[in-house]
């Protein structure tokens, strides 16, 4: 039998076929930028050029780690989300309003260092939790698709901060600004960074990356090493199979909405307690979309989406090189767009491809047994 | 017609006129008509008694029609597209798309262009969409957000290169655009006003609905508003649209009658991205007269709510545009009209309230009873309403109404399910 050696050499394939994927899109997105860029005039190797010399600078190295932390967060929440097929479509929703109450709870309580800042991660877990759970609940309890709950929501949680950070209610309003911020927080909320000098200028790399790495290994080990994370891939690969070997899909369906919103609830916190120190408006939105790109370029893999975290960041810090050069730095979004839409197809592509690949190769196992089958029959009829 | 009339027709036949027999039930449209009267009649008591006339006025009910109008697209939009059993979420993007590229061409060589054009950017998102979705078999509503963001990315490019430099143009917004023609029926306008203007009941408040719906209105509400109709018939009426529909309820089956279903889901995305391409035109031609970024704040999802709100029918989604682009456009008006708003909540929960206890669902008929209560005594406490609550209400409406009603909405049954030729079980 040949299958021994046979092994081996799927697992080398399927080794290929995971990584082609991601880079098979990467590829098409920049030549189709590419050719974005001729179409509209201009040079497309001096663009990416620009950007990759840009991101040469330490400083901007910082933004693009600081940025990546971020996106690594609100990637890993909605990925939690995908392995039980849930589209947790408002982790946008979930971490704005997680992080508008948790920087006011911040900004209203002083105690030591440690605790305080612990008691603002846990608020907004608590909340983007809650936010989240609605949807889970409507989910579980009336069958609402959590898809458009959570578009709802999210709508919902925009006007809910708009209302509650006004300086009559929870907000406070800087003098001699029109921006409307929280209460700042006390230093001892703080969140400890790396401070890396350049040119004498100070750029902090914001300490929670170590949370983001923790969390990801965390969301690695739960998934592969646990009992709740095998219930939850069960039950998002197959539902009927889930509850055939006594899986509670409504309680996985709840608990990964719970989690997807809690961890969502913290997306905010790098940037509230590593340099802001305050909620206010121009935290950024979209980050849920974004981090739904993330997760589908990384396969919802903790490793895969550092990785586009990290091209995520690159793409979005190096852009502002651009402008200064006489092209649009909005080319880095299409360049997004693109990644999405060709890493999607890939998958796709190369998942058909692999099945085909396999299916010819159990072919010609069985036509070769089949083969040697026959010719066995034959010596043994030649035999007799 | 029910589920049971279609399972067992004798029911049907023995019964001999559709009235109200015993568990009977009215057909769909006088119930609707029903529904829709005593909803004006009750906007009409809250008016009487908060003295917020303006809430039926016909500035306020033509501001909602035009607010409603893109959303109504968006939803018909969606109603195309997962009818065939694809669901597109990617209607914000390709709204965008229809903003542009309506502006774009719209500045230079007309308006009616411009509508032209922007039909033809959103039919391209579309198109975009549907080799995604159904050629290479990929989830829809991942697809969906790549289309969200890859629209936005190369508006914001576009831009930059097409208006920036150009009289009257920034890298953000269009030079403006020539208005289109808009319409007022004489005589019948005048009337309505007048009447209006008398406050009284019920008849007042009809009046302003008319007046606001034949007062200065645009060609392309006209459009737009014709076409629910127009895609009812085509979707409900044809052989065309059965086939289209079939492809949303059991591909497979269509397949095995003939039916090419590659080509109908095709169809259906491209028009489904058409529509939104003209809620996009809508917003830079008559909302507006020049594209701005950001100018869909969000309309296509909206509009899938809409639709959904509305159990993927036409009229349905009608209802659900106007709830959407009446609130919408509370927030332009007087204060008044928002505080009004609590008391026409009372007063609707205070229904529901009654009708659940009815069927004995005594819970669920206190829960309503409280917020009632308390919504009522708000306003009796209260001068005003912060704008944002309003702002936030048709949000909350379509979450409570798909937390009610969940059950009884019925989506396509293979809707955003991926179907490959030749591969069905």
């Amino acid at each position: 039998m040949k299958k021994p050696a046979a092994l081996p050499r799927i697992d080398r394939e399927r080794v290929i076929l995971a990584v082609a994927a991601p880079v098979l899109a990467i590829v098409v997105a920049m030549v189709l930028s590419s050719v974005i860029l001729l179409a509209s005039g201009k040079e497309p190797f001096e663009a990416f050029r620009l950007m990759f010399q840009y991101a040469g600078n330490a400083d901007i190295q910082v933004l693009i780690l600081n940025r990546a932390t971020t996106y690594y967060l609100a990637a890993v929440a909605v990925a939690i989300g995908f392995r039980m097929n849930l589209f947790n479509i408002g982790v946008d929703g979930q971490y704005r309003v997680a992080a508008m109450i948790a920087a006011v709870v911040g900004g209203a309580v002083s105690l030591p260092g440690p605790l305080h800042i612990a008691l603002i991660l846990v608020v907004a877990v608590l909340v983007g939790g809650f936010w989240a759970g609605i949807a889970g609940a409507l989910k579980v309890t009336r069958g609402v698709s959590e898809v458009v709950s959570t578009i709802m929501l999210n709508s919902i949680a925009t006007y809910l901060i708009s209302y509650l950070i006004q300086p009559s209610v929870l907000g406070h309003q800087p003098k001699g600004s029109n921006n409307l911020t929280t209460t700042p927080l006390k230093s001892s909320a703080y969140f400890p960074g790396i401070n890396v000098t350049v040119n004498g200028a100070l750029y902090p790399i914001w300490g929670f990356i170590f949370v983001a790495i923790g969390i990801g290994v965390a969301f690695h080990y739960t998934l592969n090493r646990t009992r709740f994370g095998f219930d939850l891939r069960a039950a998002g690969a197959s539902e009927s199979a889930a509850i055939a070997s006594g899986v509670d899909t409504k309680r996985m369906i709840l608990y990964s909405m719970l989690i997807s919103g809690g961890l969502a609830g913290l997306i905010g916190m790098p940037q509230l307690l590593g340099e802001s120190h305050q909620y206010s408006l121009d935290f950024p939105a979209g980050l849920g979309f974004m981090g739904i790109a993330i997760a589908l370029l990384g396969r919802n893999n903790p490793v895969g989406i550092a990785f586009a975290s990290l091209l995520w960041a690159f793409l979005d810090r190096s852009a502002p090189n651009l402008d200064f050069n006489g092209y649009a730095k909005e080319i880095a979004t299409i360049v997004q767009g693109l990644i999405v839409l060709s890493v999607v197809v890939a998958y796709e592509v190369v998942r058909r491809y692999g099945l085909r690949r396999q299916q010819q190769r159990v072919g010609e196992e069985l036509a070769h047994t089949a083969k040697a089958e026959r010719a066995k029959v034959a010596a043994q009829g030649g035999a007799a | 017609m029910t589920t049971s009339d279609v399972r067992n027709p004798k029911t049907t036949a023995r019964r001999p006129a559709p009235g109200r027999g015993q568990g009977g039930r009215l057909p769909s449209w006088q119930v609707q008509l029903i529904v829709i009267t005593a909803g004006i009649a009750l906007v009409s008591v809250v008016r009487l008694i908060s003295g917020a006339n303006d809430v039926t006025s016909v500035g306020q009910v033509a501001a909602a029609l035009e607010l409603a109008v893109p959303i109504g697209l968006a939803a018909l939009g969606g109603l195309w597209s997962e009818r065939s059993g694809v669901v597109n979420i990617g209607l914000e993007g390709m709204m965008i798309l229809g903003t542009w590229f309506g502006a774009w061409a719209g500045y230079q060589w007309g308006p009616w262009t411009g509508v032209v054009m922007g039909i033809v950017g959103g039919a391209l998102g579309g198109l975009l969409h549907a080799v995604v979705t159904i050629t290479f078999g990929v989830d829809h509503i991942v697809s969906g957000v790549a289309i969200n963001i890859l629209a936005l990315g190369m508006t914001q490019y576009l831009s930059k290169i097409a208006f920036n430099g150009v009289k009257g143009g920034t890298p953000v917004q269009s030079p403006n655009i020539d208005p289109l023609q808009r319409w007022t029926v004489p005589g019948l306008s005048d009337w309505m006003t007048s009447l209006n203007h008398h406050h009284w009941f019920l008849v007042s408040d009809l009046a302003g609905l008319v007046g606001g719906l034949v007062t200065n209105i645009s060609v392309l509400t006209v459009v737009s508003v014709a076409l629910v109709p127009v895609s009812f018939w085509v979707l409900w009426r044809t052989a065309f649209g059965l086939r289209l529909r079939s492809c949303g309820e059991a591909p497979v089956a269509a397949e095995t009658l003939g039916v090419n279903v590659y080509r109908y889901k095709y169809i259906a995305v491209v028009i489904s991205g058409a529509l939104a391409g003209l809620a996009g035109v809508f917003l830079s031609e008559v909302a507006a007269n020049f594209y701005r970024e950001n100018s869909t704040g969000g309309r296509g999802y909206i509009g899938l709510a809409a639709m959904i709100f509305g159990n993927w029918r036409p009229g349905g989604l009608a209802l659900g545009a106007g709830l959407f682009g009446f609130t919408d456009s509370l927030r332009l008006r007087q204060d008044d009209n928002v505080h009004a708003m609590l008391l026409l909540l009372a007063f609707l929960l205070l229904f529901l309230a009654v009708r659940q206890a009815m069927r004995r669902r005594y819970t669920q008929a206190v829960v309503a009873l409280v917020v009632a209560a308390g919504s009522a005594l708000w306003y009796a406490l209260s001068d005003s309403v912060p704008p944002d609550f309003i702002n936030a209400a048709p949000y909350v409406t379509t979450l409570l109404v798909l937390g009610v009603s969940s059950q009884r909405l019925r989506m396509p049954r293979a809707d955003g399910i991926p179907y490959r030729r030749g591969e069905g079980s």
